[in-house]
């Protein structure tokens, strides 16, 4: 396999100009919708397209011949085209310096023995023209540092610090709807189709030297040479760090049969010890994975595992704790010194004890003040906040009644209102005073985005946990991922 | 037999060793005079094993005698296993090793993944280790560091500390283990899988009782 060149990932994934082969005037034909994508989301390169009839679409003239384009301003074309034209198209883009070519093209090694050899034989072409091929039959390539979405689906998210490379382009839709749902954003995000040239260790290679990529997020499943893979990521690590989460059972199985070892060693006891051993997240679900994702790209990496969980409700608390138990995480009794200091600011029926039960003794500042002195003590690496949006929940109800705006509850819902505000940006503002991850955690953030408290989050950037057991599990990742540098990297 | 061949117990360990996977002095005899007088030098209790390359399932076909306590149990054992040697075990002989007693048991092994290639495997063993199934691996070649996360993976820590009057697992001994049989199957091509099954806790240091290499 030749080396793939970065000047061919940075025509795939920063291309000055765009070409959109097979354009199609129906807009319920991928040829469309690529080009509609790529319109509508606000690609400042330049955007060429190629038709059967020459046809205008969507306000871009078309050509019906790749010759009448012009030379060097195209560096990725997006093929839309079937499978038996795509030779004769690879040629002709390669000679007006196309590098990166992303086929959604079906009819490859997805199907069948004439497809294993056209595929084949087009990467073998492609590598003779100095081709990147992306796919085929995938869904598409989507890079916010150049506002591309090159892409036969939606959504185009918001731009942030996630790498997301998968073997399947539904998951790639998932990762980029969970973005868009909470605000964390993407940085690249490709769906490697059937990974005829470029495999998800690949991207995921390249995003690790990539300044707009913090984190890599993939999907795989289906894995052919698991040591390739292990080797793959074991030099990723060190970089950046990897959440992957794998689908199926790997082809391999075959063991020997005299060696009880053997019938112990299970496909996925060896995939799990293989990521384990390079340092790779492992998550169990694709939710787990966005979450833990979305927490390296947006938290501080904690220096110890001592947290507080700092909670307006016992319920919450209780349970936020017991999850702890069941993790890597220590949830510290709380010191002397802290709890003196918190005892200052609440009513002495507060719990005086991890976690921290403000027991509904909260004035104006309580929140921030007791979040500060907590994340501020040395003791202390992480805190987890469960509680945000208490108070606008209720304004949002008042506001909604038929008693607003009078008897005051205009000023009262504007007030709660503030208070979630407040210690959601109190939240993010600690943190990066303190260079220490703090999590909030509410199930508002789905029950009612609208919500002050989830909403000011979504606006820092950060995630807002769809509950004390997902913020633990995610922050239990980060935990494990610093913990195996210090053990494996001397950090 | 097997579909792949298997080496003796006694040349298992003699290859394992070479590689620096611990094992307790033994001897390998071929009368029952040498088993009685190694029997002697080792001290009492002793076990005896009937050994030989065919032989990889001792146990289900009786030819393990343990607790043996004086020479006199020592010369009818080592008779009766001689005696049971049939045609197909080839040439045999008799494994002398001093007695264990452990009321934990481990296994450790190498597993060739068709995916991942040889494996270190360490677990909780056991007659109900398959259904347990609490067991770490790693790809070889694994380093100190990768041996250390392999104990830490294990659910069942309680078996590593102090138990029931037993000291705690000597950690730096069973990294060594582990990192020996690593080096085994990293230096030596023709293994195909290894199984140190059961691994005994003496006195706080895991001792492989059995060992069974199968090459290619």
């Amino acid at each position: 396999m030749p080396t793939i060149t970065d000047a061919q990932f940075e025509a795939l994934f920063n291309p000055r100009g765009v070409l959109i082969a097979g354009a199609s005037t129906h807009p319920g034909k991928f040829g469309f919708v690529s080009l509609h994508n790529l319109l509508a989301s606000g690609y400042q390169g330049k955007v060429f397209a190629t038709n059967r009839d020459g046809a205008e679409v969507l306000g871009v003239q078309s050509v019906a011949d790749v010759a009448d384009l012009p030379d060097g301003e195209i560096d990725l074309v997006f093929v839309c085209t079937p499978a038996s034209y795509n030779p004769e198209l690879l040629r002709a883009v390669a000679a007006k310096g196309v590098k990166a070519a992303f086929l959604t093209s079906a009819g490859y090694g997805e199907a069948g023995e004439e497809g294993r050899k056209a595929q084949d034989e087009l990467i073998a072409l492609a590598e003779s023209l100095g081709v990147l091929i992306a796919g085929p039959n995938g869904q598409g390539v989507v890079s916010t540092p150049a506002d591309l979405c090159a892409q036969i689906v939606a959504p185009y998210p918001p731009a942030g610090g996630i790498g997301v490379a998968s073997q399947s382009g539904n998951f790639v839709s998932s990762f980029m709807n969970w973005s868009t749902q909470t605000g964390v954003g993407i940085s690249r995000a490709v769906s490697a189709g059937n990974a005829a040239m470029v495999t998800v260790p690949d991207y995921l290679g390249w995003y690790a030297g990539d300044d707009a990529t913090r984190v890599g997020l993939a999907y795989l499943e289906g894995i052919t040479d698991g040591r390739a893979v292990y080797d793959a990521f074991r030099g990723i690590t060190p970089d950046m760090p990897l959440v992957v989460v794998k689908g199926g059972a790997t082809a391999g199985g075959a063991k020997a049969a005299a060696s009880h070892t053997g019938s112990l060693a299970a496909d996925d006891k060896v995939f799990d010890g293989a990521m384990r051993q390079a340092g790779v997240n492992r998550a169990a679900t694709v939710e787990e994975a966005f979450d833990a994702a979305a927490t390296f790209a947006t938290q501080p990496l904690p220096k110890g595992n001592r947290v507080v969980v700092m909670t307006t409700a016992g319920g919450w608390g209780v349970v936020t704790a017991d999850a702890i138990h069941e993790s890597s995480l220590d949830l510290i009794d709380l010191p002397e010194d802290l709890t003196s200091a918190i005892d200052e600011h609440l009513p002495p029926r507060w719990s005086r004890n991890n976690p921290v039960d403000l027991a509904g003794g909260e004035t104006r500042d309580t929140v921030p003040t007791v979040m500060r002195l907590i994340a501020e003590h040395p003791d202390v690496d992480a805190v987890i906040y469960l509680g945000l949006g208490i108070q606008h929940n209720q304004g949002r109800m008042m506001e909604r009644g038929r008693f607003y705006p009078d008897h005051g509850l205009e000023r009262i819902v504007a007030y709660h209102e503030r208070q979630d505000r407040r210690f959601a940006e109190a939240a993010a503002e600690i943190s990066a005073d303190t260079g220490k991850p703090i999590l909030c955690a509410t199930e508002l953030a789905t029950a009612d985005p609208e919500n002050a408290g989830p909403k000011a989050i979504r606006e820092s950037g950060r995630l807002c946990y769809g509950s004390g057991n997902r913020a633990v599990t995610a922050l239990d990742h980060l935990w494990r991922y610093v913990s195996w540098r210090r053990r494996h990297l001397d950090d | 037999m097997p579909p792949v061949p298997t080496l003796s117990e006694a040349e298992s360990k003699v290859r394992l060793a070479a590689h620096g996977v611990p094992f307790l002095p033994e001897h390998d005899v071929t009368d029952v005079d040498a088993a009685v007088a190694a029997a002697d030098e080792l001290g009492y209790p002793v076990v005896a094993k009937l050994n030989g390359d065919a032989i990889a399932h001792k146990t289900e076909r009786g030819l393990v005698r343990l607790g043996l306590a004086d020479a006199g149990a020592v010369r009818v054992a080592a008779t009766e296993l001689l005696a049971a040697a049939t045609p197909d075990d080839g040439d045999v002989s008799v494994l002398v090793a001093p007695m264990v007693r452990s009321n934990r048991e481990f296994i450790c092994g190498v597993a060739t993944d068709e995916q991942f290639g040889p494996t270190v495997l360490l677990g909780v063993g056991g007659i109900l280790a398959e259904a347990i199934a609490d067991v770490s691996l790693r790809l070889a070649p694994i380093t100190r560091a990768d041996a250390e996360d392999m104990i830490d993976d294990l659910a069942t820590q309680a078996l590593l500390g102090d138990f029931r009057g037993e000291a705690a697992v000597d950690r730096d001994q069973l990294i060594d283990v582990l990192l020996g049989l690593s080096a085994a199957v990293t230096d030596d091509a023709s293994i195909r899988s290894i199984d140190l099954n059961p691994i005994l806790i003496h006195d706080g240091a895991p001792v492989a009782v059995d060992a069974l290499v199968e090459v290619a």
